[in-house]
């Protein structure tokens, strides 16, 4: 091979390193830009009064967003409480048992799910939870994320469960073992690390979801903990908070968006943690 | 000596490739078997339609007979979990579940079979433990994973969890296979040790191992049984031609 190529290879070669490097950083940049602005303008909201009172009418210093944090937990409670048994539950038929057409189907169905924008996730539950029930509520804003959260876990299990090489089945079940204790107790067992990290990022991104609650979950500017009542959370304050002409309800939002990524950060975190563990697949 | 099995005419299939024609061969209580034979011939299929494991692979067929103790395992009223917890498996590559420890491998068939009280439990993982040879190796990381074991270890405890279930009949698909001379040899040993209790049934594609602790062995080839005789019979006598080449090494 002649030397001139080489050196022509050499150079492409450094200039795609370094469009790659600059791209990664870039990607690195985004992330942390968008970290360093929300703490350098939600940190100066925080403080002790800011995660146990009840939010003030504007004009009135202090006051905290209490009810919009409790508020988002008793949602993703609801959410999670549904779509974390049945996702995993449809991820096992699909991987142990989904031989035929209509695993076929429940596979192609989940995928368009997974691809639904968020607001027509809204809408559904505002139909089917919201004009049936003749208002808004908690738990009509539980509907909405478990119809997103549904397919994310769905389709995560499944994947999971199919990485437990077959082998591990035969060798369960050469030990006598009912299939359905092989089922739970062998193969789940087995992958539970991979998908308890799958539902934690399932559950961190529905977490940070705004469209769907606005009409379903809707607001309460005081604490409940009634899933037939309207709740704030997080997400619709801040998108309420943000957008108002008041400048003290604007810091109220960049603290709440602190607080909401920094729970995201912690379990994104604690589900690497979990994939650390020494038991791992 | 008593009939463990008495197998009859049986045929498997993998859709519509045929792996095992008409075997029909009869293993001894207590005794040692050896299924031997080149790759390919038929011998994992042959072991895995002994305890029913071979229809749990997709679109998988047998037909034929195989008398436990009299009783037909393929009749319609028996239940494939519990032939399978009178007829164990040693697989051919160590297959311990990974996110177990030691322990835990070893009681997961009493466990999930239904064995609730501790101390019952530990007493069968420490037996199983030794009669596998194993216990002296692991016994001061029992809760460690099953996975920082060696290879020889993995598959002794693979044995330890098969016999842990107290079987009556104990399959082994080429147990030593992947493993080095020494481990081999460790599981050689510990067939002998073990052979009084159970009935082994063992695949091998080493004559000298088929030779070494077997006491009957059935040659296979392209899915028949070619010749079953006892194991000096067959390899200072044999009857056909095609096994009398494959022990001299003339093919395969
Ligand atoms: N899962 C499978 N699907 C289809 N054919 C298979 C499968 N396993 C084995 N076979 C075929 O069955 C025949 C016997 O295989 P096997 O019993 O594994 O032989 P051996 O253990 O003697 O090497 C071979 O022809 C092999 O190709
Ligand atoms: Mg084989």
């Amino acid at each position: 091979m002649s030397s001139l190529s080489y050196l022509r290879r050499r150079a492409i070669n450094g200039l795609m390193l370094v469009l790659s490097y600059g791209s990664a950083l870039l990607g690195v940049a985004m992330l942390l830009l968008i970290l360093l602005y929300t703490v350098g303008r939600g940190a100066a909201a925080i403080n002790w009064d800011f995660f146990v009172r009840l939010p003030r009418p504007p004009g009135e210093t202090g006051g905290g967003i209490a009810n919009a944090i409790v508020g988002s937990f008793i949602v993703v409670g609801v959410a999670s409480a549904m779509a974390i048994p049945v996702g995993i539950m449809a991820g096992i038929y699909l991987s142990e048992f989904g031989r035929g057409r209509f695993a076929s189907v429940v596979r192609y169905f989940a995928d368009v799910l997974n691809g639904i924008p968020s607001i027509v996730a809204g809408i559904v539950a505002y139909a089917i939870v919201v004009l049936p029930m003749h208002g808004f509520s908690a738990f009509s804003g539980g509907v909405a994320l478990a119809i997103l959260m549904l397919p994310i876990i769905t389709r995560t299990s499944e994947e999971l469960l199919k990485t437990v090489p077959g082998t591990i089945r035969e060798a369960a079940l050469a030990l006598g073992i009912p299939q359905w204790k092989v089922t739970i107790f062998v193969v789940l067992r087995t992958a539970l690390t991979g998908i308890i990290t799958g539902v934690m990022l399932a559950v961190a991104r529905v977490g940070g979801e705004t469209a769907p609650l606005l009409f379903t979950a809707f607001n309460n500017s005081f604490l409940s903990l009634r899933l037939d009542q309207p709740i704030s959370t997080m997400t619709v304050l801040i998108y309420n908070y943000a957008s108002s002409p008041y400048r003290d309800w604007n810091e109220i939002a960049w603290g709440a968006a602190f607080v909401l990524i920094a729970i995201v950060l912690i379990v994104n975190v604690v589900s690497k943690l979990f994939t650390k563990t020494k038991y791992a697949l | 000596m008593a009939k463990k099995l008495v197998i009859e005419h049986l045929n498997a299939w993998f859709g519509a490739v045929q792996a095992i024609r008409d075997i029909t061969i009869d293993i001894e209580e207590n005794g040692v078997t050896a299924v031997i034979g080149p790759s390919g011939c038929g011998k994992t299929t042959f072991v895995r339609c002994l305890n029913r494991i071979h229809e749990v692979v997709d679109n998988a067929m047998v037909s034929g007979r195989v008398m436990l103790d009299g009783v037909d395992i393929y009749s319609k009223t028996s239940d494939p979990v519990l032939v399978r917890r009178r007829i164990g498996m040693v697989f051919q590559k160590p297959n311990p579940f990974p996110t177990m420890s030691i322990f835990e491998n070893v009681a997961a068939g009493v466990k999930l079979n239904g064995v609730r009280r501790k101390d019952r439990i530990a007493d069968t993982v420490e037996r199983s433990l030794k009669s596998a040879a194993l216990w002296e190796e692991v016994k001061d990381k029992l809760h460690k994973p099953a996975t920082t074991l060696s290879g020889g270890q993995q598959q002794r405890l693979c044995i330890a969890r098969t016999i842990a279930i107290e079987p009556e009949v104990v399959l082994m698909d080429e147990p030593a296979s992947a493993l080095d001379p020494i481990s081999t040899a460790r599981i050689e040993e510990l067939i002998q040790q073990i052979k009084e209790r159970y009935t082994i049934v063992i695949v091998t594609h080493n004559m000298q191992q088929a030779a070494r602790v077997s006491d009957y062995t059935g040659f296979f080839l392209l899915g028949e049984l070619i010749e079953f005789d006892r194991t000096s019979d067959i390899f200072t006598n044999p009857r056909d031609k095609r096994t009398e080449d494959y022990i001299t090494g003339r093919f395969g």
